[in-house]
């Protein structure tokens, strides 16, 4: 007994920290946050249960949780693929031993680093106004822009030219992937006069395809989570006629601002499962179209 | 026959293979140039609106809305004054309130992440694979699950309304992201030097002070300075837990700015929009290796 616990000692010991914080912020709440989506609680009285009353207003009768839902799913949709392309071209571009790479590395990067931030968010809420940036860009080709902020046609490609802005951390991915393929099939292939599409196809692809994944997923997760930018373009409602309300932003509202805590729960655990349903869908797809080198078959 | 005469190549292949090589160079030359001018053309789209706030912080109001230009016709540089007194708190106390809170906070990732780093990559302990598990498992747990139950479990220990919510966690090693990426850089460490400081009598905790430690200065510094910028850059977090402006961080502070009778000056709003993001962007310009590396090796954000 004694040699067990002197043996496990030092382990627990260094352990500690990360197990407190384990039981009284991650798990714990996970279970709270699953118990409370079965209650009707707002903070101020204790919390009453009442089964799964909350799921079945949500799918029966809540517009905005199906609005939000479509939101988001258009957001991950869309700016996911579009700014992993990016990301890939870029990082093509910057593969072939270019001069000057850490430069572009950085500036390509930087915007990304600064993807939270508050400034960032006001910085785009400026450039998509009326009379902003984008539209005298547009001008400068004879077009007239929309009103991106007020016109719910448009409002959601703002945030998706902001996601596509912040391509930098999968790009930095892609690179290291690329770095890896061996020059030798490149040679070969052009040996045999293979044409630059056919060797991206027949080459790049298949033998990236692990790290497009990873990045695929990762991106995935990021992409339904995103808050901080909806928010404040949004002005913190999802405005404007909610195509901009974010399921995170809607879950933010239902908690914090009507302090409709069992309710804000259950969309938690909803977007919870969206999320594992989602990367599971991805590692079960991924069979088909990644294999790993070290893979035997 | 020798190899001499074997490549001793004909005049004509030896033109074929010269022309060859020339129109191969030829198209080399060529394509690296579209591609600085793709690479070009793109970090100048992706700098640009930076520049451009930084340029309409200096521009008078009238000047931001449909100009393209970034050189401001007058320089307005008491934007950055006014903008740092617009709101009933100045900003004086939003920066001394946001470096409080990341100061304690990066202290508290990395010593917290290290230890649990260290416990997976160097002890053996019973139950440990199953730990590292569900470690790995918290990275994918969205913020917002935990984020009610932690609300209300602050608001039981009467925090809200302090930097307890924002600090303490730090301190309990909850961003697996680090913990992970310093288990990387403990596994590449040799064995044999805790092995041959344990045969010289250190403990555990010596091996870890006196070995680890100072051989993980560049994993380390990665840590603080994601540490550093992303509770920085924290909104969520001081949103929920706090309510008093004189407590506020400097985004809280920013976002007062566009939702009170600040949104009509933008100049003094993009002056301090500038002003937030400036340590961010003195961090990366410094340890732009350490960051770049980071995100390489562990892939991440």
């Amino acid at each position: 007994m004694l040699k067990f616990f002197r043996r496990n000692l030092a382990g627990y010991a260094f352990l500690s920290p990360w197990l407190i914080g384990f039981f009284l912020l991650a798990i714990g709440p996970i279970l709270a946050s699953l118990y409370l989506s079965f209650t009707k609680y707002n903070v101020v009285r204790p919390p009453q249960w009442i089964g799964i009353d909350n799921y079945v207003y949500m799918v029966e009768y809540d517009q905005r949780f199906w609005k939000a839902l479509q939101v988001t799913f258009n957001f991950v949709v869309v700016s996911v693929p579009l700014k992993l392309i990016f990301a890939l071209g870029v990082a093509m571009a910057l593969d072939k031993g270019i001069r000057a790479i850490g430069w572009y590395r950085a500036l390509f990067y930087l915007p990304s680093i600064l993807g939270g931030s508050i400034a960032v968010a006001i910085l785009w809420r400026q450039l998509f106004n009326y009379d902003g940036v984008i539209n005298s860009v547009l001008g400068l080709f004879g077009i007239a822009g929309p009103y991106w902020l007020a016109d719910p046609n448009y409002s959601l490609w703002t945030l998706i030219v902001l996601a596509m802005w912040q391509f930098g951390s999968p790009m930095l991915i892609f690179l290291a992937g690329l770095r890896a393929i061996p020059q030798e099939l490149y040679e070969a292939a052009e040996i045999d006069a293979a044409s630059p599409v056919k060797k991206f196809f027949a080459i790049t692809v298949p033998l990236l395809a692990p790290v497009i994944f990873f990045n695929l997923v990762l991106q995935m997760i990021e992409a339904f989570k995103s808050f901080s930018g909806a928010f404040i373009i949004s002005g913190g409602s999802g405005a404007p006629l909610d195509s901009l309300l974010f399921f995170t932003v809607y879950l933010y509202n239902e908690a914090f601002s009507f302090l409709r805590m069992g309710y804000a729960s259950a969309l938690a655990w909803v977007l919870l499962l969206i999320i594992a349903l989602f990367t599971a869908i991805a590692f079960w797809t991924s069979k088909y179209w990644v294999h790993y080198e070290n893979e035997r078959g | 026959m020798t190899a001499a005469t074997i490549s001793a190549p004909t005049g004509t292949t030896a033109e074929i293979a010269r022309a060859y090589r020339e129109a191969k160079a030829k198209r080399a030359r060529r394509a690296a140039i579209l591609r600085h001018i793709f690479l070009i053309a793109t970090s100048f789209i992706m700098v640009y609106p930076l520049i451009w706030m930084f340029a309409s912080s200096l521009k008078p109001d009238n000047q931001i809305f449909g100009n393209l230009g970034l050189w401001p016709s007058e320089f307005q540089w008491q934007n950055y004054w006014r903008g740092w007194n617009a709101l009933p708190v100045s900003f004086t106390t939003f920066f001394w309130n946001s470096t409080v809170v990341t100061v304690l906070s990066v202290i508290g990732n990395v010593i917290s992440c290290s230890f649990a780093a260290y416990a997976f990559a160097r002890l053996e302990f019973t139950g440990k694979n199953i730990w590292f598990a569900l470690m790995m498992m918290t990275l994918m747990i969205p913020y917002h699950v935990v984020l009610i139950p932690q609300y209300i479990l602050f608001l039981n220990l009467g925090w809200v309304n302090t930097y307890l919510p924002l600090i303490v966690p730090k301190f309990l090693a909850g961003e697996a992201f680090f913990v992970f990426l310093m288990i990387q850089f403990f596994r590449q460490l040799p064995r044999e030097l805790d092995e041959a400081a344990m045969i010289d009598g250190c403990s555990p905790f010596k091996i870890y002070w006196a070995i680890i430690m100072p051989l993980s200065m560049p994993a380390m510094a990665t840590a603080a300075i994601f540490s550093f910028i992303w509770t920085w850059e924290d909104f969520l977090g001081p949103l929920v837990y706090l309510n008093d402006m004189k407590d506020y961080t400097v985004p809280l502070a920013l976002r007062s700015f566009i939702s009170s009778d600040g949104a009509s000056q933008y100049g003094p709003m993009f002056a301090m929009s500038i002003l937030s993001i400036l340590p961010i962007i003195l961090f990366f310009v410094i340890f732009q290796r350490l960051i770049i590396r980071g995100i390489a090796m562990s892939g991440l954000k």
